[in-house]
């Protein structure tokens, strides 16, 4: 039709046919792109041949020659670049998941508490949420890493139960042992007795006996999970199997009787209190390692580091002020006749909440609560400044430094971040789609 | 009232309500004491501002030293605000006034005020002389850049380097703020696009800067960007800042934008197409208006989160008022003052932040046309 009516009216009216102009605009932006990238692409090859670096990913497998002390996985330095990113990769994984939970629990707290009738609890937590929302998050991790870093010296750290303790290394408990120490195998024994040395070897042999320095030497690289350690984790698995086995029955009764069995209670009951009959019947060892004080620091127990404990601290109140704001919304979004109507029909308060305003209020929550998790997941990269080895501080900051490589360092940060990124999506659309409105 | 009532006989005239419902104590048991839960609750809350709030002003200003010259002067329990009362010059303006090669305050001090007059007749439509304000708005920016640089018409030049302060976190809020809204709109409009590859590069670009941290588009520009031109051409440390700075928030405005445009019904589209006008008057002369309208609140936030992520300069070795803050925790005079120096720069984020959050409040209930669904 647009053919016939340009071709009639007059022959330069093609500069004004749209599809013309889409198709000139598009290549003009292609071309320039296009142009761009050969020129970044050709100047950076350039670049890094003067500067005598050579491109590619073959530096992950040479020493690191730096320490990952800090974290939850130490890396020594003669282990490879490669594996102080792992260790990055872990230490940000896990503070990402604990400071989803966390502030997803205070922010919960929150956005219910700025609902309250109650004038004081409601200015309380308003008050709370303007003040940690309106400050910069960086700022607030460095202002509780400059608190931990001045907690007491060890000698006289804040005690909890005798067996917390806070001082300035960060807060320190009691380590876990399930089963007995394994028996190490002799070259591993042999590798270890190499490292420490003659003379340190003779003191143990002398102060324990052959049989008894061997034991020590055990002890010291003992592992939370050792022999005989199977049976709690074998019964821990079968009460979470079970319990998932029961709730979908109940569902089905409930479904078709009308009948409701607890399955919350029973839940807990069964995935906590399985493992643990199983280990009293069978007598597995469950061994409390208690930090101790020996000279001027701690021995024994597990400990986390100061730098973490203000990374998640920061991370999770931060976030928990916009989750609580997205709560209280999703909530208020639920009309009022809603509550009303369930009420008219008898339900209790409990089930009106739990059955009717919440599920309807999550449609609202999901969607900006996946994009606070996606904004704790990448702010955790500030963990930089507090000394707290993530992807960024680890192959983002002292491999780049070391190597050189800046580009490839760069791009496998980016990359973590981008697939950090892509499966918290994937997961919570996944969700949102389960819990959405089903429509005609 | 009395009179009439007095009138009719007969009539019972008006009591007061029962005395509990009325006044202080109807309000105290309406909204703190309604039940047995909220009466704990009101009294974990009292407990609380109990406990902590006499401390915190305590701390603050009744025993807080205000004077000194390094920490050792502070003598009492409470703060040591000596900190900023000593080194207010660095967490304001950073080395811009030392010398060799600073310049005096008055230029920066005088681009403050600058920017509060190019500033408040963009925010306030009822201003005297709106629209000879609002052209010194436009020319703002170049007279701000001679007053800071200088380096000609009779002003000495200082070099980026030597800002720093809240002077280096204004420049970078302004100037992202002011960017990102017209880049972000026009990535917007791109990712709305019906030409596929405009739209492709756009959603590229977006998701991209949105699935990555700051802090890493940081270090790319600060270690990768000298690659990608050819030797000779060095790029300042904070015009690469800024790059990137405007970059990742507009991929972030571009969003909330998408938000108001799919938020504006298709008719409006096919009627500004049925009116003739072309793309780009019905985007500006009819989309655009209502959509951003909408959106208005998403902005703001926009803007307030743009403020708060100036702070991430510092991790490329800028010095903005954190990062000078956090270099004078550092030196030996002032060691161990972290909250003071911290909470100092916090309520200067605050105020800033908190004023940008009620204006949106503000301007939202200023536009609100009635339409809202």
């Amino acid at each position: 039709m647009s053919v016939s009516a340009s071709s009639e009216s007059s022959a330069g009216s093609w500069i004004y046919d749209p599809k013309v102009r889409s198709i000139f605009s598009q290549v003009v932006v292609i071309g320039l792109f296009v142009t761009l990238m050969y020129f970044i692409v050709h100047n950076t090859a350039v670049n890094l041949e003067k500067a005598g670096i050579a491109s590619g990913f073959d530096f992950l497998w040479t020493p690191a020659r730096y320490d990952v002390t800090a974290g939850f996985m130490p890396v020594k330095a003669t282990e490879t670049h490669w594996d102080a990113f792992m260790a990055g990769l872990l230490n940000t994984f896990i503070v990402a998941v604990f400071g989803c939970l966390f502030a997803t629990i205070l922010g919960v707290l929150l956005g219910v508490l700025r609902l309250s009738k109650n004038w004081l609890i409601n200015k309380l937590a308003a008050v709370y949420v303007e003040t940690i929302r309106n400050v910069p998050v960086l700022l607030q991790i460095l202002f509780w890493y400059g608190i931990f870093i001045l907690m007491p010296r060890p000698k006289q750290s804040i005690e909890f139960f005798d067996a917390f303790f806070l001082n300035n290394r960060g807060l320190l408990g009691p380590k876990t042992f399930f089963g007995d120490t394994p028996v190490l195998p002799q070259a591993k024994l042999d590798a270890m007795i190499a490292e420490m040395g003659e003379v340190k070897y003779n003191a143990l042999i002398e102060q324990f006996g052959q049989d008894g320095a061997i034991a020590q030497i055990a002890e010291s690289v003992r592992p939370v999970f050792g022999t005989g350690s199977w049976i709690p984790v074998v019964a821990f698995i079968a009460a979470v199997v079970g319990v998932l086995i029961y709730r979908r029955w109940t569902i089905k009764v409930q479904e078709a009787t009308g009948e409701q069995y607890p399955v919350f209670w029973v839940g807990v009951a069964a995935i906590i209190g399985l493992p643990v009959i199983f280990i009293l019947i069978t007598g597995t060892t469950v061994e409390l390692q208690y930090p101790v004080l020996k000279g001027f620091n701690f021995v024994g127990g597990s400990s986390i580091g100061g730098g973490f404990l203000a990374l998640w601290f920061a991370l999770s109140l931060y976030t928990a002020s916009f989750i609580g704001e997205i709560v209280r919304a999703g909530i208020l979004a639920v009309s009022h006749g809603q509550s009303e109507a369930a009420f008219a029909l008898g339900v209790r308060p409990g089930h009106t909440m739990r059955l009717v305003v919440l599920p309807q209020a999550l449609r609202v929550i999901v969607p900006p609560l996946t994009s606070q998790y996606l904004n704790l997941t990448k702010n955790s990269s500030l963990a930089l400044v507090v000394g707290y080895p993530d992807v960024v501080g680890t192959i983002g900051g002292i491999t780049l430094n070391q190597t050189g490589q800046a580009v490839e360092c760069i791009v496998i940060t980016m990359a973590v971040y981008l697939t950090f990124s892509l499966l918290i999506s994937t997961f919570m659309n996944w969700y949102n789609s389960r819990i959405a409105l089903v429509e005609r | 009232m009395s009179d009439t009532t007095k009138s009719f006989e007969g009539w019972i005239a008006p009591r007061q309500p029962p005395s509990g419902t009325v006044g202080a104590v109807g309000w105290m048991r309406e909204n703190l004491f309604s039940s047995i839960g909220n009466s704990i609750m009101t009294i974990i809350g009292l407990a609380l501002i109990v406990y902590t709030v006499p401390g915190i002003i305590d701390w603050a200003f009744l025993s807080a030293d205000y004077t000194g010259e390094s920490r050792k002067d502070c003598t009492s329990d409470g703060a040591c605000w000596a900190l900023v009362a000593v080194r207010w010059k660095q967490l304001f303006y950073g080395f811009y006034s030392t010398s060799p090669g600073g310049g005096s305050l008055w230029r920066p001090n005088l681009a403050f005020i600058g920017l509060l007059i190019a500033v408040v007749p963009l925010l306030f439509d009822n201003v005297p002389y709106r629209r000879y304000l609002l052209l010194f708005s436009l020319v703002y920016p170049v007279l701000a850049w001679w007053l800071l640089s200088g380096g000609f018409f009779g002003l000495d030049e200082v070099s980026t380097h030597k800002w720093g302060g809240l002077l280096l976190t204004m420049v970078i809020g302004v100037v992202g703020i002011a960017l990102s809204l017209p880049i972000g709109i026009v990535l917007a409009l791109g990712r709305r696009s019906d030409m596929p590859a405009i739209r492709m590069l756009c959603v590229i670009f977006i998701e991209f800067i949105r699935g990555v941290p700051l802090i890493t588009l940081l270090f790319m520009a600060s270690n990768m960007l000298p690659l990608f031109f050819p030797e000779g051409i060095d790029l300042d440390k904070l015009v690469r800042a800024l790059v990137v700075v405007v970059a990742f928030s507009s991929a972030y405005m571009a969003e909330v934008v998408r938000g108001g445009l799919q938020a504006i019904p298709k008719g409006q589209y096919e009627a500004a197409d049925a009116m003739g006008l072309s793309f780009w008057k019905s985007m500006f002369l009819i989309i655009l208006p209502q959509a951003l309208k909408i959106v208005i609140p998403g902005i703001v936030n926009s803007f307030i989160g743009l403020f708060k992520d100036t702070t991430l300069v510092l991790v490329i070795g800028l010095f903005d008022i954190l990062g000078m803050a956090k270099a004078a925790v550092t030196h030996a005079d002032w060691i161990g003052l972290a909250r003071e120096a911290y909470i100092f720069v916090g309520v200067v984020y605050f105020v800033f932040c908190f004023s940008m959050s009620r204006y949106s409040i503000w301007l939202e209930e200023k536009l609100d046309t009635g339409h809202k669904r």
